[in-house]
């Protein structure tokens, strides 16, 4: 159970970026599960180089979340691409996230190879614990604990802050935002880049745990829109509530029944849409 | 202007095999198969304004139906095959239809792309039923009757299965031209222009949306059957959804508004993937900054380019 709020964790990370770039830019991000596995490899890189360069290995988490981060830098140079097209059909914008979807797969090729990634001991460096009779990583709590917290973090970010306020009124109403002062150009590459780091940190966070692959990303990304449908486009509370659905669902269908691990999801998804189309969080928050 | 295009493009390609080397005539066989498959994509998003990232499921059926009735009926009549194809995909998109075209734009596609996947992780996991991983076996099929069992496999292809995916090529191009010119045809399009509109005017536009959506996955799983036959093999990455951004793409670099933009497209799209691919093993990126130029810069495609030229000089 617990690997699949860990599960959960990751999937909320990613799901909350591709909400929060849809919510205020109305653009459907293709790409961000790319930004997951390109934070995957990142972040083993930058461990694996931290490491031997005598980093002390209890350390490593703040290393993962430093790549994590730093690699959000590629995102004000792709929302200058988008940029490009934003009076377009949403239809293109989806191509173009496509486009990049197709281009990282290979940048990943060429940096890193197509034979998975792994960071050897890191994971069970913090050691396990057992809970009720299973044996836990730490590692998982840790990254449970991470998600929940960034979670909150967003929520008091959007509902409190002072950009946290103008990214809604942006996402309620353009136009009118606009004529208030508001700088949209500023305010769409911030919010892109946060919803780049949020993938990115989503997947250098799951990289202790797992081995990074060439597929995982667009492999992430239907599991991501996923989480977006259950929950409602364009809402948090619905990414987080998405998420923890996703996530367990798919742990308790390995173990009672592995062939239907991904068919369970698309049930609850379809079942959603014929009962609460728009989802169980419908616009409650950017 | 189209009408030249079209007369060019029927007479090259029925010249094709006495011209080209026998490499580039099996390069055609599968841009015959997607041309078949876009006509009916871009049905739903040239004509209705609808853009399916899952129609890769239909091309994947149509697969997975000459697969079975090869190897496991022994069905081996083509023209059977095509009508069986047909009929699973009514079957298939009647329930995944009702549901989808409730949505418009982006939910469309999203809903679109989650139905592909689903059928995906069937292939992939039904391991019993599907072949899992390593697919399922695509035999020789007899064409109009003949068995051509004299003949070693590139001589089929290249001969009697080359101008018999042609000729369905042309069919298929034909009842499009039917459909988008029908009545049917002209309220999807009035529908993409303004639905409220065409509701006003008495058009409804879920059930004629539900019937393209319909015709598009019947085209798809025709394209599908003619998919499988030169390679073999049905496999479950067909039904992935990267392939159905695949088709997308070659819809957009043919020309969406454009009735051929669909063939064109397709048989650019494999031409040009089989180039890159020759020259660099990261034809990926490639193909993501030549999508992406489309997009930005060229989103009415090659024939729109085209269309522009002449009017300009004109």
């Amino acid at each position: 159970m617990l690997g699949g709020v860990f599960h959960a964790a990751v999937l909320f990370l990613v799901a909350a970026g591709l909400q929060l770039v849809f919510g205020v830019q109305r653009i459907l991000n293709l790409a961000c599960g790319s930004f997951y596995a390109l934070g995957a490899y990142f972040g083993v890189s930058a461990v694996t180089w931290a490491l031997g360069a005598g980093l002390p290995a209890p350390l490593f988490v703040v290393v993962l979340l430093g790549a994590g981060l730093a690699l959000a830098a590629i995102g004000p140079p792709l929302e200058r691409l988008l940029r490009t097209i934003y009076d377009r059909d949403e239809s293109f914008q989806l191509l173009l996230t496509f486009a990049l979807v197709l281009m990282f797969e290979d940048v990943i090729r060429f940096f890193w190879g197509t034979a998975p990634y792994q960071l050897g001991q890191a994971y069970l460096i913090y050691g396990q614990w057992r809970i009720g009779g299973s044996v836990v990583p730490v590692y998982n709590l840790v990254v449970i604990a991470a998600g929940g917290l960034i979670a909150l973090g967003m929520g008091w970010f959007l509902a409190r802050s002072r950009f946290g306020r103008i990214v809604r009124a942006t996402a309620e109403n353009r136009e009118m935002s606009e004529a208030l002062g508001v700088d949209m150009t500023r305010v769409y590459a911030r919010v892109f880049t946060l919803g780049v780091a949020l993938g990115t940190v989503g997947g250098a966070l799951v990289i202790p745990a797992t081995a990074a692959t060439n597929e995982m990303g667009i492999e992430l990304i239907v599991e991501a829109f996923a989480v977006v449908v259950i929950g409602g486009l364009g809402s948090m509370r619905g990414a987080f509530a998405g998420a923890l659905i996703v996530g367990l669902m798919k742990a308790s269908a390995i173990a009672i029944y592995p062939e239907v691990e991904m068919l369970a999801v698309y049930v609850v998804v379809i079942s959603v849409l014929v009962l609460r189309p728009s989802g169980l969080f419908a616009r409650a928050t950017a | 202007m189209a009408r030249v295009i079209a007369v060019l493009l029927g007479v090259a390609l029925l010249a094709a095999p006495l011209v080209l080397p026998r490499y580039q005539i099996t390069l055609l066989l599968p841009s015959f198969a997607y041309g078949i498959a876009l006509l009916g994509l871009n049905l739903l998003f040239g004509t209705t304004g609808l853009l399916s990232f899952g129609h890769a499921l239909f091309v994947a059926l149509g697969a997975y139906t000459a697969a079975y009735l090869t190897t496991g009926f022994g069905v081996r009549h083509f023209e059977l095959i095509v009508v069986g194809a047909a009929l699973v995909a009514v079957v298939v998109a009647v329930p995944v239809g009702l549901l989808c075209v409730r949505y418009v734009k982006i939910y469309f596609g999203m809903l679109t792309l989650a139905f592909g996947m689903l059928f995906y992780s069937f292939l992939y996991k039904f391991y019993t039923v599907t072949g899992g991983d390593e697919g399922m076996r695509v035999l020789r099929p007899m064409l109009l009757g003949q068995p051509l069992a004299g003949l070693n496999k590139v001589d089929f292809l290249t001969g009697p299965f080359y101008y018999y995916a042609l000729a369905l090529l042309a069919l298929a191009a034909l009842v499009m031209h039917r459909i988008v010119r029908s009545p049917f045809g002209l309220c999807l399009r009035a529908i993409r222009e303004n639905p409220e509109k065409a509701e006003a005017l008495g058009v409804s536009a879920r059930r004629h949306r539900f019937g393209a959506f319909l015709i598009a996955a019947v085209f798809g799983a025709v394209g599908g059957t003619l998919l499988g036959v030169p390679t073999g093999l049905a496999d479950p990455l067909l039904a992935y959804w990267t392939h159905s951004g695949n088709l997308v793409f070659m819809l957009l670099l043919g020309g969406f508004d454009h009735f051929l933009g669909p063939v064109v497209g397709a048989i650019v799209f494999i031409f040009l993937q089989d180039l890159i691919m020759s020259l660099t093993s990261y034809w990926r990126f490639v193909f993501g900054a030549i999508l992406a130029v489309l997009v930005i810069f060229v989103p009415r495609g090659l024939l729109g380019l085209l269309d522009a030229r002449t009017r300009a000089s004109a």
